[in-house]
C-alpha cells in the first residue's frame, strides 16, 4: 500500500483514507469508567482523606493566650500585617502590591473593609454587658490622645515579654498600661468563652457563611503558621501542593508554587502579583498554542509522537 | 423554522456515525488515546461522589465514616482526574492534536483543565478544616494582589461552596460536552508524516471534514 511521499504534505483536516479497525467507544468508556471508579475506591480505602480540625479563635486563646494577646494588640495599635494590607480591606498609602508602575490591588478599593482596631478588638469588648470596670477602660482609651495610646499598647507590648498566664489571663509586671491591660484580659476571656468566634460573624443575617473576618484575626497569629509550617503548608516549603498528614494537595499548581522559590519572586514584595501575571500569562499561551508560531510547529522535532504511534510508523516504513 | 434549521445543521455536522463509530484510524491503536476517555471517567466519579456529598451537607464527612469514604473517594478521583488529565494534555501536545483545523479542540481542552484548577481550589476551600482555612489564608494575598479577591472571597465560605458545587462543574461539564463533539466531528488527528513513503491517506477536505 505504500507509495512514494507526496510531494505536498497530507491534509490533516481529512478524512483517513488508510487503514481502520473496529473500535467500540462505549466499551472503552465502561472499561475507563470501571477501572477508574475501583481506583478511587481502593486509594480511599487504603489511604483515606484528611481532616485536621480547623482552628477556632477559642482554641487559640486557650492554647497560647500570650500569642493571641500580642496579636491583639497589635490590632488593636493599628501595627499588624492587616491593619497595613491595603487594598480591599483598607487604603494604607503604598501597601498594595504593584507591577511595575501598575496597581492591579488598587483597582477594586477598600470593598472589604477592616478596621483591625475597631472590628478585632474594641467592637467585640463592647458586646460584653455588665462589666463597668471595662465600659470605663474603653471609654478611657477612647478620649485619649493617639500619642498616648500608642504610650501604654507599646508598654503592654514590652511587658508580655515577662508576662504569665495564671489561669489563662495575662498578668503582666507593674507598667503603664493604662486601660489597655484591662481590655486585652476581657478580650483573652471573650475569645476563651467563645464569644470572640460568634462576635466576628455576626452580621444582620441569622445563617452566616462569611468567615473573613475570624480568618484574618486567626491568621495574624503565629500559632496558626506553626501549625502550617509543622504540616509543611508553608510557601517555601512548596505548600500549594501539600495537605495536612502528608497528602498530596493541589499538586497541579507545581509551576505556580515554583517561581515562589526563585529569584527575582522570592524576595519580591510584589511576588504574589507578579506571579499572578505570569501564570495568567503563561495560561493564556498554554490556551493559544496551535496559533503561535513556532511553538505548534515543535511536536515533530521532539520525536515524542514516534513513541505514540511507533505501531503506524512500523507499518508505514516498513512498507506494510 | 428555525428549529428544523438547528436540527439539520446539527445532523450535518455530526451523522450518527460520526458521533458514534465503529471504526476508526488503525494509527489509534496506541494507549494513550486510553487517557481521553479516562479523563471522562474520572470526571463522572468525581461529580458522582461529589453529588452524594452535596447531598448530604458540607459538614456530613466532618463526622460520618461513610461520608468520610465518599470524601476519600472525592478527594483521589480529583487526584486520578488531573493524572490522567494531565498525561491526555501531554499526549495531545506531543501529537499537535490541533493540526488540521482541530484548533478549538485544543482551547477548549486546555480551558477546561484551567477551570479545573479552579473548581478543585473551591473544593478546598469548601472543605472547613484547617486545610482550607489555611489554603484561604495563603490565597486570598494572591487573589488581592491583582484585585480580584475583592470579589472572589475565599473566606466566604458561601460563596466559595456555590463556585464549587453548582458554576464551575456547569462551566467544566458544558466545556468538556463541546470538547467531545469537536473531537467526534473532527476526528483524531494523523499522525506527523513518517521518515519513508507514506501513502496521501488523507483526502481532500470535503463533506463532514473539517471546516
Amino acid at each position: 500500500m505504500s507509495t512514494p511521499a507526496p510531494a505536498q504534505p497530507p491534509d490533516d483536516a481529512g478524512e483517513w483514507q488508510g487503514e481502520h479497525v473496529r473500535y467500540d467507544l462505549i466499551k472503552e468508556f465502561v472499561v475507563a469508567l470501571a477501572v477508574i471508579t475501583a481506583l478511587a475506591v481502593i486509594l480511599a480505602i487504603l489511604f483515606s482523606s484528611p481532616d485536621d480540625p480547623p482552628i477556632t479563635i477559642k482554641q487559640w486563646a486557650r492554647a497560647d493566650p500570650g500569642d493571641f494577646v500580642a496579636t491583639g494588640v497589635t490590632e488593636l495599635d493599628g501595627t499588624s500585617e492587616l491593619a497595613g494590607y491595603g487594598p480591599p480591606y483598607n487604603d494604607t498609602p503604598d501597601a498594595a502590591q504593584k507591577i511595575g508602575p501598575v496597581c492591579l490591588q488598587c483597582l477594586p478599593g477598600v470593598r472589604i473593609p477592616i478596621d483591625t482596631a475597631g472590628d478585632f478588638v474594641l467592637d467585640p469588648l463592647r458586646s460584653i454587658p455588665g462589666n463597668a470596670p471595662l465600659r470605663r477602660a474603653l471609654a478611657a482609651y477612647q478620649a485619649a490622645p493617639a500619642a498616648q495610646r500608642s504610650r501604654w499598647t507599646d508598654a503592654y507590648t514590652a511587658g508580655l515579654d515577662k508576662a504569665r498566664f495564671p489561669r489563662g489571663l495575662p498578668k503582666l509586671p507593674p507598667g503603664d498600661y493604662g486601660p489597655v491591660a484591662p481590655m486585652m484580659s476581657s478580650l483573652v476571656g471573650l475569645a476563651q468563652s467563645g464569644g470572640l468566634d460568634g462576635a466576628l460573624l455576626t452580621t444582620r443575617q441569622f445563617y452566616q457563611t462569611d468567615y473573613t473576618k475570624p480568618l484574618l484575626l486567626i491568621s495574624g497569629g503565629s500559632y496558626f503558621e506553626d501549625r502550617a509550617s509543622g504540616q509543611h503548608l508553608f510557601g517555601d516549603q512548596w505548600g500549594m501542593m501539600n495537605e495536612t498528614g502528608s497528602y498530596p494537595g493541589q499538586v497541579w499548581l507545581w509551576l505556580y508554587t515554583f517561581w515562589y522559590q526563585v529569584e527575582p519572586f522570592k524576595s519580591s514584595v510584589n511576588a504574589d502579583a507578579l506571579i499572578f501575571v505570569l501564570m495568567g500569562a503563561l495560561s493564556l499561551a498554554f490556551i493559544c498554542i496551535p496559533f503561535i508560531p513556532g511553538l505548534r510547529n515543535l511536536p515533530p522535532h521532539l520525536g515524542v509522537h514516534r513513541l505514540i504511534w511507533r505501531d503506524h510508523y512500523r507499518r508505514v516504513e516498513s512498507g506494510q | 423554522m428555525w428549529t428544523e434549521w438547528v436540527r439539520e445543521r446539527a445532523v450535518r455536522a455530526l451523522p450518527p456515525e460520526k458521533l458514534l463509530p465503529d471504526r476508526q484510524p488503525a494509527y489509534v491503536s496506541s494507549w494513550i488515546y486510553v487517557f481521553g476517555v479516562a479523563t471522562i471517567a474520572a470526571l463522572i466519579v468525581v461529580i458522582g461522589s461529589g453529588v452524594i456529598l452535596g447531598l448530604k451537607g458540607p459538614a456530613w464527612w466532618h463526622v460520618s465514616s461513610v461520608g468520610r469514604f465518599f470524601n476519600s473517594i472525592h478527594l483521589w478521583g480529583v487526584e486520578l482526574l488531573f493524572f490522567v488529565m494531565v498525561v491526555h494534555l501531554w499526549g495531545k501536545f506531543f501529537m499537535g492534536a490541533w493540526r488540521g483545523g482541530r484548533g478549538r479542540t485544543w482551547v477548549t481542552g486546555a480551558v477546561v483543565f484551567l477551570v479545573s484548577i479552579g473548581t478543585a481550589f473551591t473544593g478546598y476551600l469548601s472543605q472547613q478544616n484547617f486545610d482550607a482555612q489555611w489554603i484561604a489564608s495563603e490565597g486570598k494575598d494572591g487573589l488581592n494582589s491583582v484585585g480580584i479577591g475583592a470579589y472572589f472571597r475565599v473566606a466566604d465560605f458561601g460563596q466559595m461552596y456555590t463556585f464549587h458545587v453548582i458554576l464551575l462543574p456547569i462551566v467544566v461539564v458544558a466545556l468538556v460536552a463541546w470538547h467531545v463533539l469537536l473531537v467526534r466531528r473532527h476526528g483524531v488527528v494523523p499522525p506527523y508524516p513518517g521518515k519513508v513513503a507514506t501513502a496521501t491517506k488523507t483526502a481532500p477536505r470535503g463533506e463532514g471534514s473539517a471546516p
